[in-house]
């Protein structure tokens, strides 16, 4: 005697669609940060010089200001680059420091920061779009990088190599200490 | 019933759908496997921001998530439509984060701990005060990764 198993695909179905209505399919992506520890005691005024650094100011109507002048998200990129490559040596541009790497030699790292400085109401959204430039740069100044060394872009790149690259063009990106950039609550 | 009769002469033998059953369970398998039951309920609305250099988090067990946005529409009578700041599974405030991280923190092994992450699940019109005061007192209690969660465009 055989147990009759013609039910068994509509009880098959009947699962499968349960699973396949609570199943989240969200992905967990987003932008990596690593915040800077606690200040303690007074606040010291670390001296940077001044051609080492790029303020990146998002007002509180999502209005971007990059080095002082006004401008699209869209130009970001290629400001960022410009400030981090500094391909003409420019004198207010950041320098560059002979740093050597191991694995790889000597390289001129930049020294320049990008400081990002936002309102109270500035907008989550207006915030991540500048991130996502900012890194968009760096990412490309790194594929730029690794493609001239290796022929092969930095995601390819096994561990090592990748290192040598963070290295070699290191993601600065200051989050500063937060105030009222256009004053007021 | 000449017409039936014609057709049956040259008809093609139907589909074996014997296999049909072990299909279906496989492809149950594959979504019992990879479904996670989300184990704290939303409440509130999150659209996330899109970034197109969003990376993938690798380590979902060492992930706290605290969750910024309006709440839902059943607790909006209740709460208003005020941003509010989700950890577990209520509203809490800025100062419960201390706790919220210790906690997450106990749960960890020893190893683990320098690597726990915490993902800020912010909707995209909430406005920065809200995610400067988290990330301040975030710092307060050095749980310094953090990862702005985005979404990837397609």
């Amino acid at each position: 005697m055989e147990i009759n198993s013609s039910s068994m695909a509509d009880i098959a179905f009947l699962l499968l669609t349960y699973f396949l209505m609570t199943t989240t399919m969200d992905q967990h992506s987003g932008l990596r940060r690593q915040l800077p520890p606690p200040v303690t005691g007074e606040v010291e005024n670390q001296q940077i010089n001044e051609r080492n650094i790029i303020i990146v100011r998002i007002n509180s109507l999502d209005r971007l200001f990059a080095g002082g002048q006004p401008m699209d998200v869209s130009m970001l990129k290629d400001k960022i680059k410009e400030f981090l490559l500094n391909p003409n040596d420019d004198p207010s541009l950041p320098e560059k420091k002979m740093t050597y790497i191991e694995g790889f030699g000597d390289y001129p790292v930049s020294s320049g920061v990008i400081s990002l400085q936002n309102d109270r109401s500035t907008t989550y959204k207006a915030y991540i779009e500048v991130q996502n430039e900012i890194v968009k740069a760096i990412n490309e100044i790194r594929d730029d990088f690794s493609v001239r060394n290796w022929g092969l872009p930095y995601s390819r790149l096994d561990e090592e190599r990748q290192r040598i690259v963070r290295d070699a063009i290191p993601q600065q990106i200051s989050e500063a200490e937060p105030k009222d950039v256009t004053g007021g609550r | 019933m000449a017409k039936f009769g014609r057709k049956d002469k040259n008809k093609m033998p139907g589909v074996n759908t014997s296999s049909l059953p072990d299909i279906v369970f496989m492809v149950l398998f594959f979504f019992m496997v990879t479904t996670s039951m989300r184990t704290t309920e939303i409440k509130v609305t999150v659209r996330l921001p899109e970034a197109s250099e969003a990376v993938k988090l690798d380590r979902k067990d060492l992930t706290s998530y605290i969750y910024i946005g309006t709440p839902i529409l059943s607790m909006q009578a209740q709460y208003g439509n005020d941003v509010q700041i989700q950890l577990n599974d209520s509203y809490k405030t800025v100062s419960d984060i201390g706790d919220f991280i210790a906690s997450a923190r106990e749960s960890m092994s020893e190893s683990d701990r320098q690597l726990m992450t915490t993902a800020l699940r912010v909707d995209e019109y909430a406005r920065m005060g809200t995610v400067t005061d988290v990330k301040q007192e975030l710092r307060r209690c050095y749980a310094l990764k953090i990862m702005y969660s985005a979404r990837k465009p397609h």
